[in-house]
């Protein structure tokens, strides 16, 4: 078991008390590809970032189990996080522009990553940079390590993004709306190249994202949030026979290719969704 | 009512616009899609006026439009962008924002036609004196739509209104759009990379790609497949392959 | 009339727009009532205006009132802080002096921070050659160290307190006009500002009511925080004699006056020192919690 949650419970305090970011979710993840579907402010970044304890410092985390390959994370000092993070676990946000540094070319950064986990020398670094550019299909990947992010296109830098994480070999992959800033093509190649990568390396990926089909397309499991709980989980192709009127309305709101629509549907909240 | 020609703009050395033509008829919508660097945003911003550095001629409702716009043609066109984050001035509380076109115009019954129209976005009264900050990513968008329309202007151009938004809320706003269409008349001319969207909100789209308008055809012909260019194609293609959730292997 | 209550002023749903302004500035006074080392500096400033508005009440002589007996005499109940060379009360004329040098400060924030405002936005905002203009002006201001500069204004005008506070503005405004236009250059592509331009407001509208106010922040901020350097300045001129000149009690010239005495009667020249030092932090306090207060940034 990759990762583990039982009972996972995210408070932030407010000026009248404690409030509820995420309750009562519990989730496991083997080597598969699972997606947490929500809009925003359902908690499903928050969920995917306690795996690593990326939360803000007066977040308020309990839980009967959280583990990552069997470690306790909530109770794992720095030490045993920072060996998780960047080198068992990556995480892919979704804007490249604010995840690279702006005055170090794409190269050394991946180089970096690479030595900092690999050790090695200066000369082998750049060549796996080069070499993890090619298998993120970048086509001219000498060119791209040269080049400083600004000189790179969304897809590109999040390509870069990709290599970088890439490079300690990790077990878990975390992609939170790794492609809402880009391009429905760009997304889709970025998309399938995640999902390429992570069968044949044998990792774990969480994917995050507020579209329903999106997902559902690239991932094995989807699981529904809704104002910080789990409404639904289910395999990805029993997506039709979805039962939650949540997850239903997540699908009947899309505008759609196939026919025409005089009206979109609109999700009508229930409050007795909040109640389990 | 809308009649681009030859439309071109130079970045230096690019051209991010090359001989653009389409026409939209008054209270239709038309859609341009287009990856980004088409240039689709490029047209739109030239229309609005806020790019001012362009070749060929664009006339609205007769009128040359010249680089330098009039105060009655920001009146009647207007445009709500693709960020509602960064659309909105940060210091400002709604009821300023929305007081803005007002002012400007010299417009009467201030009071009144702000209350109406926070009503005709269905935002709760209660709104009006927050900030920007205050507010949801949808309810921003609404508030952005409902400044466009405060000076009653007849041509709306919407530069990917909801790409920055959840799709349970972008439903919303399209279903809004739809009905503020009906209501007033409106001309709108949608930007958007998002293929199902263009087709849901317009009659007409004119797909770009490279800078160059490549392909004009109806939804009804798109929704069909009737499609003439490559890149049409392969857009449609993409569009459908992942909006059915079934077609998981 | 209004009923002025707390639950009115923290309403979460304001019916008026007068109301809404009235709860955004008490939030934003609780806000400010919580940095307790700006509330020291508030009321400290606060104190001193006071006294110096209400000197005539509480100074027990005219501050020019001579009483050559009675010269450098140490500080006792007849005068609570002593008397000068000419016998003159001190307390009175450190009283008295708070006007003159507090009305200076006054003075050179009101000149300083709408010329800097004004230049900075309008380079910022219109850009090209009115901008290289500008700043060219602003340059050859800024190049000047600030009080060799006001002393050459004061020595080829005529020595005063209108001379200096014009000096003063004069060396003071540069950097307003940057930290104004800097602001100016990253809002000024925004899509909000774009909106603005689309409703067909004219440029002097875009800059007075949606640029100037996001300025204002930083401005008013680095005003506070100038303004015990405008004091010093203010002080220093009148040190060199070229800012308010004898018998006017101006904090600075008193120093100047009684330098001589500072091994005797370490009083006489002392004490306006200590007003000058306590307005000075008073001000620099306030500043910072302005700061923390206003400036987004920092929250």
């Amino acid at each position: 078991m990759l990762v583990e949650i039982q009972n996972l419970r995210i408070q932030f305090p407010t000026p009248n008390g404690l409030s509820d970011a995420v309750r009562n979710v519990s989730l496991t993840l083997r080597q598969e590809k699972l997606g947490i579907v929500g809009e925003s402010g359902s908690g499903k970044s928050l969920t995917a970032r306690s795996i690593l304890r990326l939360l803000p410092s007066y977040a308020i985390t309990t839980a009967d189990t959280l583990t990552f390959d069997g470690i306790d994370v909530l109770r794992a000092n720095e030490a045993t996080l920072r060996a998780i993070r960047g080198t068992r676990a990556g995480l892919i946000l979704q804007d490249p522009k604010y995840s690279l540094n702006p005055v170090m070319t794409a190269g050394a950064q991946i180089a970096e990553a690479w030595r900092v986990h690999r050790g090695g020398s200066r000369k082998q670094a750049e060549q796996a940079a080069i070499d993890l550019l090619a298998q993120v299909r970048i086509r001219d990947p000498a060119r791209v390590a040269r080049a400083y992010p600004h000189e790179l296109s969304g897809g590109m830098g999040q390509r870069v993004m990709i290599a970088m994480m890439l490079a300690p070999d990790p077990e878990l992959l975390i992609a939170d709306e790794p492609t809402s800033a880009l391009d429905a093509t760009v997304q889709a190649e970025i998309l399938r190249l995640i999902e390429d990568l992570v069968s044949r390396r044998g990792m774990g990926l969480i994917l995050i994202s507020h579209d329903l089909p999106l997902v559902a397309h690239f991932c094995d499991r989807v699981a529904v949030m809704y104002a910080g709980r789990i409404v639904e989980e289910l395999a990805a192709s029993e997506l039709i026979r979805a039962r939650h009127p949540y997850t239903r309305g997540l699908l009947d709101c899309l505008p759609t290719l196939s026919h025409k629509q005089a009206r979109l549907a609109v999700i009508q909240r229930d409050p007795s969704w909040l109640e389990t | 009512m809308i009649d681009v020609a030859a439309l071109g703009v130079r970045f230096g050395e690019t051209e991010a616009v090359k001989d653009v033509s389409f026409q939209v008829a008054r209270g239709e919508s038309f859609g341009l899609v287009g990856e980004s660097g088409s240039g689709k945003s490029t047209v739109l911003r030239v229309m609005s006026g806020l790019h001012g550095d362009w070749t060929g001629r664009i006339t609205i409702e007769g009128e040359v439009t010249a680089p330098r716009r009039s105060k009655d043609f920001h009146r009647r066109v207007q445009m709500v962008f693709q960020d509602p984050y960064g659309s909105l001035h940060p210091r400002q509380t709604v009821d300023r924002l929305l007081s803005e076109p007002l002012l400007v115009h010299r417009m009467d019954n201030i009071e009144r036609r702000i209350m109406r129209s926070l009503n005709e976005v269905s935002l709760p009264a209660l709104v009006r004196f927050r900030y920007p900050h205050q507010l949801s990513g949808g309810q921003r968008q609404r508030v952005a739509i409902a400044r466009a329309l405060m000076a009653e202007p007849d041509v709306l151009l919407l530069d990917e209104p909801t790409s920055a938004l959840d799709v349970s809320v972008q439903a919303e706003v399209l279903n809004l759009l739809s009905d503020l269409q009906q209501a007033r008349g409106l001309t709108y001319v949608l930007v958007s990379h998002n293929l199902a969207v263009v087709a849901h909100l317009c009659d007409r789209i004119g797909v770009m790609q490279g800078g160059e308008l490549v392909e004009l055809l109806s939804s009804d012909d798109l929704r069909a497949g009737r499609t003439k260019h490559l890149h049409t194609a392969a857009l449609r293609e993409l569009s459908i392959e992942l909006e059915e959730p079934e077609a998981n292997p | 009339m209004i009923a002025l209550s707390r639950e009115w002023l923290l309403s979460e749903a304001p019916a008026s727009r007068a109301q809404a302004a009235w709860v955004r500035r008490y939030r934003g006074w609780l806000q400010f009532r919580a940095n307790h080392l700006a509330m020291v500096g508030l009321i400290t400033i606060v104190v001193m205006i006071v006294l110096s508005l209400a000197a005539p009440l509480i100074a027990s002589q005219e501050p020019s009132a001579q009483n050559l007996a009675d010269r450098l005499a140490p500080p006792s109940w007849q005068h609570l802080l002593g008397t000068d060379e000419l016998g003159r009360d001190l307390m009175a004329r450190v009283l008295y002096g708070g006007r003159i040098t507090l009305g200076m400060v006054v003075a050179v924030v009101l000149l300083v921070a709408p010329i800097g405002l004004a230049v900075g936005s309008i380079a910022g905002y219109v850009g090209g050659l009115a901008d290289r203009v500008l700043m060219r002006v602003t340059d050859v201001f800024l190049a000047f160290p600030r009080l060799v500069l006001a002393l050459a204004f004061v020595a080829a005008l005529k020595p005063g307190i209108t001379s200096a506070i014009i000096a003063i503005a004069l060396t003071a405004w540069p950097p307003y006009a940057r930290l104004a236009r800097a602001d100016t250059l990253t809002v000024r592509h925004t899509d909000y500002i774009a909106a603005v331009r689309l409703t067909g407001a004219p440029a002097r509208r875009i800059i007075l009511r949606h640029i100037i106010p996001l300025c204002l922040t930083s401005v008013i901020v680095r005003v506070t925080l100038d303004m015990s350097g405008i004091i010093l300045t203010a002080a220093g001129l009148g040190f060199l004699g070229m800012g308010a000149q004898p018998p006017l009690p101006e904090w600075g010239t008193m120093i100047a006056a009684s330098r001589a005495f500072i091994l005797e009667q370490w009083w006489v020249p002392t004490i306006p020192g200590v007003a000058i030092f306590v307005a000075s932090l008073a001000f620099n306090l306030l500043g910072d919690g302005m700061r923390d207060v206003l400036d987004p940034r920092q929250r």
